[in-house]
């Protein structure tokens, strides 16, 4: 089980180097993303709208990044696959694969955020905290949407009917992240925001059980 | 009568609920009072009351300022709701506001609160000048059945047992569908698919009732038909998911594949509506206008009282009852058209 688990990471990542424009695609629709907006509003010095603004880009970007985990496999690889591997490893290493994308996905987006949108919202804020609140927030996104993702996939439906699935689950979720997000830039103490972040990991804990039980009835076919 | 009696039971009591609670009078109130404010020397004072009887139940009146009582030198009822009375008001009421009192002979003593801004304020009546005064008691009467009357929330009260069970009928209703959904995975028989979106329908239903009369009852007492509330959020949010089953269940065209998302997505929404009905909202508590989080007490701590509570717990047993009782005739109208469907096929 446990090299059952390591052995479909590997595989997410040989998958992913094998068709660079994938990984590259993802950077790039964030990249022209936060261009557009730059070209759109300049600087922003608001810390309430670059904070939203922020979550809607990274939201985003999560969708178009995680609806293609389930819908690259085509009929054979997943037949493959399943006479392979128990389920349950897969969506835990397919989950697992996709938090670290959203991880190194958020600190991209946030450095292109920062460099064309403007950090001067960031003098006062608590940087660490702000930081925190951003990967748990993108893993979280992850997290909730594997699932999401692989029903999308297995309806035989596009973005569109991911982000009808997806966007009632992870909005519960944005707001809190927000929030916290919103209280990491202004500066406030780790007393106030810790029960955000509890709160996060509680959500995004659960999610992963949750698929973890579900998934193998999708697997089955 | 051995199988339907919870149907019987139910509709008794939600026209018990619609009758009493609709019926059944706000208790007397005082709402507002002219002038605001009193400085020492005599002064007319007019108040006015909501379902109050001034003309033939008021037995004395008057000012309270830190413990010191100022009792009105006469009073005068102009209609049942609207009362004139005269104060001689003494030098030296210390606090900064008077409560006025009115004690009645079928609703006890009534109080407003802070109902004078204090203009000369001093160290308090001097005891041995002052003309305090000592209201006649009144024997306790047996007061008539009344609903709560609050500040803000006025008739709108009744709304309790309308808006509240709406919401429990629709978790009730999304529990029999989770289960329904459970076993559809467990066993994948195609009859409880069509149970488990039965429930679904029919709780979708109560949930947006849930939506309509929480937005009314927002207008009436915030003033708005919406606000960016955590539990609005987390309301409406649980709303969009399962609409969002039911347009997952529109794309799929194979029942049996159908079947198996429906149930998995089911499953997954309802852990996650729970999230936002009980655990979200008290995470973002601070900004809530709701009661029962961030500072507003709910009903139960200080005006579920007695009275509310007797119509309040019929109204939900009746209300799930209700529900229920819809979720059962969709169910079988869904095996009818299922079994109609197969004969035809035939």
């Amino acid at each position: 089980m446990n090299s059952e688990f390591v052995q479909l990471l590997r595989l997410e990542w040989r998958l992913d180097r094998r068709q660079k424009h994938a990984l590259g695609s993802m950077a790039l629709y964030v990249l022209s993303t936060v261009y557009t907006c730059y070209l759109g509003v300049k600087q922003l010095t608001a810390v309430p709208v670059w904070n939203a603004l922020f979550w809607i880009i990274l939201l985003f970007a999560a969708f178009n990044a995680l609806q293609r985990t389930f819908q690259r496999e085509d009929g054979g690889r997943q037949l493959y696959l399943h006479t392979l591997a128990h389920p349950r490893s897969v969506i835990l290493a397919r989950t697992t694969y996709n938090a670290v994308t959203m991880a190194v996905l958020s600190m991209i987006s946030l450095a292109a955020y920062v460099l064309f949108i403007g950090d001067r919202v960031l003098e006062e804020a608590n940087v660490g905290m702000f930081v925190l609140a951003v990967v748990l927030g993108a893993v979280g996104f992850a997290l909730a949407l594997t699932l999401i993702a692989a029903i999308a996939a297995r309806a035989g439906s596009g973005l569109g009917l991911m982000a009808i699935l997806g966007l009632p689950i992870v909005l519960p979720m944005l707001l809190a992240v927000m929030r916290a997000s919103k209280l990491a830039l202004d500066g406030v103490a780790w007393s106030v925001t810790s029960k955000y972040f509890i709160g996060l990991l509680a959500i995004n804990a659960l999610a992963v059980a949750l698929a973890a039980i579900l998934f193998p009835y999708l697997w089955r076919d | 009568m051995k199988y339907w009696w919870w149907k019987v039971l139910s509709v008794v009591l939600l026209l018990g609920v619609v009758i009493v609670g609709l019926r059944t009078p706000l208790s007397p109130a005082l709402i507002a009072c002219t002038p605001d404010r009193v400085a020492p020397g005599p002064v007319t004072v007019t108040l006015a009351g909501y379902n109050t009887h001034f003309t033939d139940a008021v037995i004395a009146l008057w000012i309270e300022n830190s413990g010191q009582r100022v009792c009105a030198t006469s009073f005068k009822a102009l209609s049942n709701d609207r009362i004139e009375m005269q104060f001689t008001v003494p030098p030296g009421l210390r606090n900064e506001f008077c409560d006025l009192w009115v004690r009645t002979r079928t609703h006890g003593d009534l109080r407003y609160r802070d109902a004078f801004y204090t203009v000369e304020r001093g160290q308090g009546l001097d005891p041995a000048t002052a003309s305090t005064c000592e209201p006649a008691d009144v024997a306790a009467a047996s007061t008539p059945f009344t609903l709560p009357n609050r500040n803000i929330l006025n008739e709108s009260i009744r709304n309790l047992f309308f808006h509240v069970p709406m919401w429990f009928a629709m978790v009730a209703l999304m529990s029999i569908g989770v289960w329904k959904s459970i076993r559809v995975l467990q066993l994948g028989k195609a009859r409880y698919d069509r149970e488990a979106l039965a429930a679904v329908q029919v709780g979708l239903l109560f949930g947006l009732f849930g939506l309509v009369t929480g937005s009314l009852w927002a207008r009436v007492t915030w003033g708005t038909w919406w606000t960016t509330d955590a539990k609005l959020n987390g309301a409406a949010v649980a709303v969009l998911m399962y609409l969002a089953y039911l347009v997952l269940r529109g794309s799929v065209p194979e029942p049996a594949k159908r079947a198996r998302l429906a149930a998995i997505y089911s499953i997954f929404a309802f852990v996650f509506m729970l999230l936002f009905f009980f655990v979200l909202p008290r995470l973002n508590a601070v900004d809530s206008l709701h009661p029962g989080n961030g500072g507003n007490p709910a009903f139960n701590t200080y005006d579920l009282d007695s009275r509310l509570r007797m119509i309040f717990y019929p109204a939900c047993i009746g209300w799930i009852g209700l529900s229920v009782w819809m979720y059962d005739l969709r169910k079988r109208m869904a095996h009818l058209e299922n079994t109609r469907q197969h004969a035809n096929d035939r």
